[in-house]
């Protein structure tokens, strides 16, 4: 792998900018890997970069159906955060937020992590109540958070309206200044990159189609449209598209996907200076590098694998946009889209073993798993590495809908994550 | 926005509609023999196909009444809508045309 440095960058200004490599290769599947992951998205390719890392395990297939980034990596709002109330969550969040803070140096790669703080508004006594208790868990859990009044929002947040004449007026808000944005392609290609220099085979337009087992139920290989790949171990990372991989495998998931939607604006000039959410109205933005103002709207309410949604979610998201930002009434919008979320009953993910010995998985991150990513790969490759779950990710097992002990940010952070 | 064939009023927008999830999951008759596993699957458990898919709709801001609906989760694009306790239409070939829309 050839790093990028101001030497680098100065001699191929030089060059005409004729000398970059690929950054990183098309190989062909081989014969067997000592594990394959299926999905590449931001969570798979971080995988596979600590596999090769953090425990030197590098003969590595990340099995991607499509390319790499292209699904719910490239469809997010980019929102980094880790303000969750429980502990399991805030341990979970929080250390995807450590490995933020030095990504694109350790990747060699800009992620363009920006901590610009996230605001979250509150909009009535319950909000309020409730977002305190937040901000106290938080700091007990080593999280910053902070209680602002409407006119510390305001001053954080030019923009916003905190008039007390609007249907629901700001009555304050939790801030987490060390949350922010990434560039999420960035993300899926500084990891791709980094895994591929220590040897592993990122395979793209290549579909999973079933399990071969041996005859104690334990994972021999995954067939694919490119043919069967050994393997002892399989780790299935495939987001919205979770249960239709199980399913393949015979396992039935406590998942449902569901379209969640984003859109975008006209590119303007800086006019937003940090992320804000609001989860009573349903609304969430901030604004992109590029200019654009980068818009959050809610999950449709049934299952669905279309990537798109109910114009009515848009509406509903634009109309709270607007009246806490009057300015924007006017903007136009560029484009909206959706991704297909895998969501659980307690709204937290699954990061663990399944009853197939040598099967493990990595989904239900529902509305919030890009902020996850660093995290969710650095104890996943864990997992897969020895066998066992990391610390961190032990209470999220796919167990625990059988003994009961559901982690349920539901109720704590209602519909946005 | 999706228009909803509700069987009691006809076609009406999806705002009037609330989604009660996936269709023909029986509430088990023996709760005392059921194990923990038992119930995880019924609570949590579902389908969640990439095709035909049967689920529990309810005419909320109509009629009132619910009813189950046969929906292409790919399209979006609703088959068929049918009573509560009616089989499932499709029950012959389900599987197999699901399988195919995925």
């Amino acid at each position: 792998m050839r790093r990028f440095s101001i030497s680098a960058l100065l001699k191929e200004a030089a060059n005409g900018h004729q000398g970059w490599e690929r950054q990183w290769r098309a190989p062909e599947p081989k014969k067997e890997y000592d594990v394959v992951i299926v999905g590449g998205g931001g969570h798979g390719l971080a995988t596979a970069y600590y596999l090769a890392t953090v425990h030197g395990i590098t003969n590595v297939a990340v099995i991607e159906k499509g390319w790499i980034g292209g699904g719910n990596t490239g469809r997010n709002t980019t929102i980094i955060r880790s303000n969750y109330l429980f502990d399991e969550s805030a341990a979970l969040y929080n250390h995807a937020v450590n490995l933020w803070e030095g990504l694109s140096q350790e990747l060699n790669y800009n992620v363009m992590f920006s901590q610009r703080g996230v605001l979250m508004l509150a909009h009535n006594h319950h909000d309020v109540i409730s977002f305190k208790r937040h901000v106290y868990a938080n700091r007990l859990n080593g999280v910053d958070n902070e209680w602002l009044t409407p006119e510390e929002c305001k001053e954080y947040c030019p923009p916003l309206s905190i008039s007390k004449d609007i249907r629901y007026p700001v009555l304050g808000g939790a801030l987490q200044r060390r949350g922010g944005t990434a560039r999420h392609d960035a993300v899926a290609w500084g990891y791709a990159r980094g895994a591929d220099a220590r040897g592993v085979d990122i395979i793209q337009n290549c579909e999973v189609t079933g399990l071969q087992r041996h005859h104690d139920g334990s994972v021999k290989a995954v067939e694919t449209t490119k043919g069967v790949i050994g393997t002892k171990r399989v780790g299935v990372v495939a987001a919205g598209h979770t249960g239709v991989v199980m399913s393949r495998f015979g396992l039935r998931m406590p998942v449902e996907s569901v379209p969640l939607q984003a859109l975008v604006s006209e590119p303007v000039k800086p006019v937003f200076p940090c992320v804000v959410m609001s989860n009573a109205v349903h609304a969430y933005i901030s604004q992109s590098d590029k200019g654009e103002l980068v818009i959050g709207a809610g999950t449709d309410q049934y299952v669905s694998y279309s990537q798109q949604g109910g114009i009515q979610i848009i509406n509903h998201t634009l109309d709270a946009i607007c009246e806490l930002f009057p300015q924007f009434t006017r903007m136009r919008m560029l484009r909206s889209w959706g991704g297909i979320v895998d969501v659980t009953p307690d709204r937290s993910p699954i990061l663990g073993k399944t009853p197939i010995p040598g099967l493990f998985v990595n989904c239900g991150w529902g509305t919030g798993g890009f902020k996850a990513t660093p995290g969710s790969g650095h104890v996943f490759a864990h997992t897969l590495a020895t066998g066992e779950p990391h610390k961190i990710n032990e209470p999220f097992s796919l167990d625990r809908f059988r003994t009961g002990y559901l982690i349920d940010e539901a109720a704590a952070a209602a519909v946005a994550h | 926005m999706l228009l909803i064939r509700c069987p009691y009023c006809g076609e009406r927008p999806e705002v009037e509609f609330h989604c009660g999830g996936e269709a023909h999951i029986a509430r088990p008759d023996t709760p005392a023999e059921m194990t923990d596993a038992d119930w995880a699957s019924f609570l949590y458990y579902r389908t969640n196909p990439k095709g035909l898919h049967a689920e529990r709709w309810v005419h909320n801001h109509g009629c009132g009444r619910w009813f189950n609906a046969l929906r292409d989760t790919v399209t979006d694009a609703f088959v068929q809508t049918y009573e509560m306790g009616a089989p499932r239409p499709d029950a012959g070939n389900a599987s197999s045309t699901a399988t195919k829309a995925a």
